[in-house]
């Protein structure tokens, strides 16, 4: 019997063949926690016996979530977090080096082929690697650290076909929020997704990673884009689904007609064409986070912003997704062009996008957002409404005031 | 599991109750579990932690917990009284966290279980008796490692007696 992109890396990690429905316990290849679910995950460590981490080469904390500390009670939980990982001689990346899945493919904490454990709901962003990645919660992770191993059951996968190339203007964000739209937010749940098409093959690691992080929108445990076309700067085996595979459900699109897309709040998978929404004012635009805080990213937004400036009723909050990527821009004049324009930079981190803090909306704002959530709440004010779309869009927005297809600046 | 059988009230909330609803992002950074329950819910229903008392149940439609990983979601429904949580189905890490803590979750994928419904329930066999509509309902059975983690009160104390994970 064929297997599936996920049931080919668990088997390799558990030592025979196994098929969706299996329960296993599977070897880890490596493991971060942030600082909303570190503390939590220290404590779990201590309180079950937990001496030494598995491996401290390939574990990690990053502190992204509330950098730097907004407070004296998180600035504690910081603390306890450096104290851990220099007690464990692993690795802390400190405020400001970057969003925890920017960094631990940057630094190669995850490969293709890899089973990767993060204390972090977007942990399959390394699903654009080739990796099978999970998210859990704090005491999971406190196990996998102190055993080097997780519990699974082999997940069904389901495969979302994309024939066809997107348009120029049409970016990954938009591909993966018409994804979410068409699949929901809980038509994943407890399964594996793999992407495969020609609308993935030409697509750069930074948008497999845009494609990869949103399959947790879609509840799933895993996604994993097909490596086809995938380039690293390091040689690697990478790991196809059989021909054979089993597959729970198929998707089949042609997105070579794909529009910009925009998701309504106040759940990710209300998905539309951007012109249901044209015309809706905005008094805030955001361009960050794991989803979307990349070079690429930043580039597009320069490229729409470039020469002019954003609209007066308008604050723009640029977060880059590390500090690779921010002096990347510096170095290519995106970041420049930015400010030029009149952003606002704040460290590479997650605040914005939880809601702890460089960027909470006011009640009754309206957000334009490069970000993977706009539940009510998320960004800390329950009075104030999130729209999600790509960079390019939250660019032309921030630009004209209101949500406009970008598409006349990019063509 | 300490109490294998449950008699309290229900209080029911709809679909992909997501954990900013149940723990904003903006109080999750703390290990002080009583501001956990201080503000759970609170942009779903601000009475809740008024009203719920120890022991009660929650009940939800589906995908409750979807969205972040956070363990504050869990923890805050378990400080704050919250001694079972139904729901037609969970999200994948929330239903993972709530084990993990010892908050048990049942799956029942056709309940009709009303506000204020006083419910009988019998962990040990995911047996639900809805007393107010006269409904006996059955759980969808948990995998048996779920069944021993909860069994020793969470993942912590499995761990701590065991080790390492056993199938």
């Amino acid at each position: 019997m064929g297997q599936t992109i996920s049931e080919k890396i668990i088997s390799k990690h558990v030592g025979k063949k196994v098929f969706a429905g299996e329960l296993v316990i599977s070897d880890v290849d490596g493991a971060m926690a942030s600082d909303t679910t570190g503390p939590l995950t220290i404590k779990a460590f201590h309180e079950m016996g937990g001496k030494k981490v598995f491996n401290p080469e390939k574990c990690a904390l990053i502190i992204d979530h509330a950098a730097p500390s907004p407070n004296e009670r998180i600035a504690n939980l910081h603390k306890m977090m450096r104290d851990f990982a220099k007690e464990q001689g692993m690795r802390l990346f400190e405020i400001g080096e970057g969003i925890c899945h920017q960094v631990m493919v940057e630094n190669h904490y995850v490969k293709p082929g890899d089973i990767f454990i993060g204390a972090d709901s977007h942990t399959p962003t390394y699903g654009a690697l080739n990796a099978f990645a999970c998210g859990v919660g704090s005491t999971d992770l406190a196990a996998t650290m102190m055993t080097g191993k997780i519990w699974l059951k082999v997940p069904q996968t389901i495969k979302i076909n994309c024939s066809g190339k997107l348009k120029e203007g049409v970016t990954a964000k938009d591909l993966i929020l018409f994804l979410v739209g068409k699949v929901t937010v809980s038509g994943a749940t407890y399964q594996a997704i793999e992407f495969s098409g020609e609308a993935f093959e030409g697509l750069s690691l930074a948008s497999r990673m845009t494609i990869a992080n949103m399959s947790s929108e879609m509840g799933a445990k895993t996604g994993i884009v097909h490596p086809k076309g995938l380039q690293l700067d390091y040689d690697f085996e990478a790991i196809t689904p059989d021909e054979h595979a089993n597959y729970v459900k198929v998707f089949d699109f042609d997105v070579t007609d794909l529009e910009p897309q925009v998701s309504a709040p106040e759940s990710p998978d209300n998905v539309h064409n951007i012109s249901a929404y044209e015309g809706t004012k905005i008094d805030y635009a955001f361009i960050g986070t794991c989803c979307n805080g990349r070079l690429e990213d930043l580039d597009i937004a320069a490229e729409i912003l470039k020469g002019k400036k954003i609209h007066p009723d308008v604050r723009m909050v640029i977060a880059p997704a590390s500090q690779s990527v921010l002096l990347d821009a510096m170095k290519n004049g995106s970041m420049s062009t930015l400010i030029e324009a009149g952003a606002s930079l704040i460290t590479s981190g997650c605040g914005p996008c939880v809601g702890t803090h460089q960027g909470v909306p006011a009640d009754g704002e309206v957000v334009i957002s490069a970000a993977n959530r706009n539940f009510r709440g998320r960004m800390g004010n329950p009075n104030s409404n999130i729209y999600l779309g790509a960079p390019s869009t939250v660019a032309a927005a921030a630009l004209e005031g209101y949500i406009v297809n970008p598409k006349k600046y990019l063509l | 599991m300490k109490a294998t059988t449950i008699h309290a009230k229900a209080h029911v909330y709809g679909d992909h109750i997501d954990t900013d609803r149940i723990i904003p992002g903006k109080y999750t950074k703390t290990l002080d579990l009583s501001t956990l329950a201080d503000h759970v819910l609170e942009d779903l229903d601000p009475n809740f932690n008024k009203i719920v008392q120890q022991g009660d149940i929650l009940v939800a439609g589906i995908n409750f917990g979807c969205g972040s990983s956070r363990e504050q979601a869990p923890l805050a429904l378990k400080q704050a009284g919250v001694s079972v949580v139904i729901a037609q189905d969970f999200a994948r890490i929330f239903f993972r966290n709530a084990i993990n803590i010892g908050l048990p979750v049942l799956e029942i994928a056709d309940h009709n279980i009303q506000k204020g419904a006083e419910l009988d329930i019998d962990l040990k066999a995911g047996i639900v008796k809805d007393l107010s509509a006269n409904k006996v309902y059955s759980a969808t059975k948990l995998p048996d490692i779920m069944i021993d983690i909860l069994n020793e009160g969470g993942l912590v104390n499995y761990l701590t007696k065991h080790g390492n994970y056993s199938l």
